[in-house]
């Protein structure tokens, strides 16, 4: 297995980190560091405003990167593309332009317990605000959804937001086969799709998805933090109400009325992260390079080592959330470890330069509805070999022999 | 730096104050949803001093041992000293430093027994 890790210049000053957090940030490759640098060094100009040589330089790298997002999601035009500062506020901006608009009184808003709070609290808000039914899809025991959503959706569910590949499960969910169920149910529903954790498992093709809005972050696909994705059916943009007022997004603005550009301006007021959407499709063009299929496969990998090792040396002793088969890990592994407290694992294997994650992972429901406080995540990535599973192992051991 | 020292280790397995009092001054709970820790104080104050002083809860070891370890210290104390306490003391105590991340961890306690105090004086 050959490992990317030559592609990234974290390990040039820490040689010896063991990366094991992608699931809350993924590392940056060189090519991405260096375009954010390269605007700054060279064309550090405002978007849209300037009539001069490096304005519309920057301009031209801004809606570049533009297509570069539409083209790797498969979206039908580039003006379904949206640029936020991340998932949380995609998420947000569903809730406020349109849910606003399109939920009211005893309708149905619907999510699942495996949402990220980012997926599920503006969802529960909107609800309480509107006075809607907040209605929370279970799991099973090991995270899995529901076959049949004919008892879920009814007429009344004006909205479903769910997520692709959940942070603590680590598993793709059946979305398209989820999202034809509801089309057949209910036509008029929207459906929402939580994407952070998916861009870099599963080749996304939201025609072929057919979901109505996708939202996921720059900096979980190997681009930088800043800089956030929504793509949105074009139709739906059109009747959304626009999200923050000001400059960019405005046609006219006079004492007695404001007009409002088309999507995707409508949605993106004043300055843009410019610098961090442009090394977004740089970092896409990284992803194309090595292919969504090749990271994809590589992480399986990793991931069918580490969960064997993981269970061959510990056993029963450490429970692994999600499904219980090698095969299926994504690269995450939320798990309980004897009894110890997460922040005391993550805290030793801090000490042996390894770093994971100790908490709820902003998935407190799920959470709870698996019956775990909080649990130690660790992740793979595209530069993690099986030299840092075998330190991840060696460093447990470790933190069972100090605390038992 | 290894933050979980022998010194740490021992108070955690071995605590010198943990357990409930039946007679105490003044007693409460204060918890770290985002980590689910959760501890209880129980003082005993006369004339302004403590007397004595138990704990109770769960959480990590960092929280733990700085409960045990600043309860060791507080016992025999004026309420007043204590109220002065800040995070330099609870990291001074327990002779380890800490990342922002985990300073929280080890002073609960410490928010413990301040609001036990206040709660105490109101
Ligand atoms: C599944 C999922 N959704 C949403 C988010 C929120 O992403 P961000 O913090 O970039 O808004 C995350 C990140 O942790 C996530 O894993």
């Amino acid at each position: 297995m050959k490992s990317f890790r030559k592609d990234f210049p974290i390990y040039v000053s820490n040689p010896d980190l063991v990366y094991l957090d992608s699931t809350a940030t993924t590392l940056k490759p060189k090519t991405v560091i260096d375009s954010l640098v390269d605007y700054y060094s060279n064309y550090s100009a405002n978007v849209f405003r300037g009539i001069y040589r490096i304005s519309e330089q920057a301009t031209e790298a801004y809606e570049s990167a533009r297509e570069k997002v539409a083209e790797f999601i498969k979206a039908k035009r580039s003006e379904e593309i949206i640029f936020t500062r991340n998932t949380t506020e995609s998420l947000n901006l569903v809730a406020y332009a349109l849910g606003r608009k399109i939920v009211s009184e005893g309708d149905e808003v619907v999510v699942s317990i495996l949402e990220h709070h980012s997926n599920f609290v503006p969802w529960q808000s909107l609800a309480f605000e509107t006075g809607a039914d907040f209605k929370v899809v279970e799991t099973d025991k090991f995270g899995t959804l529901p076959n049949d959503w004919s008892s879920i959706v009814t007429k009344k569910t004006k909205i479903v937001a769910l997520t692709f590949v959940s942070n603590v499960i680590g598993i793709p969910n059946p979305l398209k086969k989820i999202i034809k169920q509801i089309r057949a149910l209910n036509p008029e529903t929207v459906v929402v799709v939580d994407s952070a954790q998916a861009m870099l498992t599963s080749k996304i093709d939201v025609s072929d998805l057919d979901c109505d809005f996708l939202a996921f972050s720059g900096h979980k696909m190997f681009g930088p933090t800043g800089v956030g994705v929504l793509y949105g059916k074009y139709k739906l943009l059109e009747e959304s109400y626009p999200f923050l007022y000001g400059g960019e997004m405005i046609l006219s603005v006079s004492v007695a009325k404001t007009l409002f550009q088309d999507p995707p301006f409508k949605f993106e007021a004043g300055t843009p992260a410019i610098a961090e959407v442009i090394a977004l499709g740089t970092a896409i063009d990284y992803i194309n390079s090595v292919t969504v299929e090749q990271i994809s496969e590589y992480v399986s990998d990793l991931s069918g080592y580490c969960y064997k090792s993981l269970k061959q040396e510990f056993g029963e002793c450490i429970s692994i959330l999600g499904p219980q088969s090698a095969k299926s890990r994504k690269g995450i592994f939320a798990f309980k470890f004897f009894d110890f407290h997460p922040h005391d694992i993550a805290g030793i294997l801090n000490s042996y330069n390894i770093a994971v994650r100790a908490g709820h992972h902003c998935a407190m429901p799920l959470h709870n509805h698996l019956g775990y406080p909080a649990t130690v995540r660790a992740s793979l990535q595209i530069y993690n070999t099986k030299e840092d599973v075998d330190k991840f192992i060696f460093a447990l051991k470790q933190v069972k022999k100090k605390l038992s | 730096m290894d933050i979980y020292k022998e010194i740490i280790l021992d108070r955690y397995k071995n605590p010198k104050h943990f357990g409930k009092l039946k007679r105490f001054t003044v007693s409460i709970t204060v918890d770290n949803p985002l980590c689910g820790d959760k501890i209880t104080v129980y003082l005993v104050v006369n004339n302004g001093r403590i007397e004595t002083a138990k704990f109770k809860g769960s959480g990590c070891i960092i929280s733990l041992s700085s409960a045990d370890i600043l309860l060791d210290d507080i016992i025999g104390k004026q309420i007043s000293e204590v109220l002065s306490y800040n995070k330099d003391n609870v990291l001074s105590l327990l002779g380890i430093e800490l990342g922002v991340n985990r300073l929280k961890c080890a002073l609960l306690p410490l928010e413990a027994v301040h609001k036990a105090i206040n709660k105490l004086e109101i």
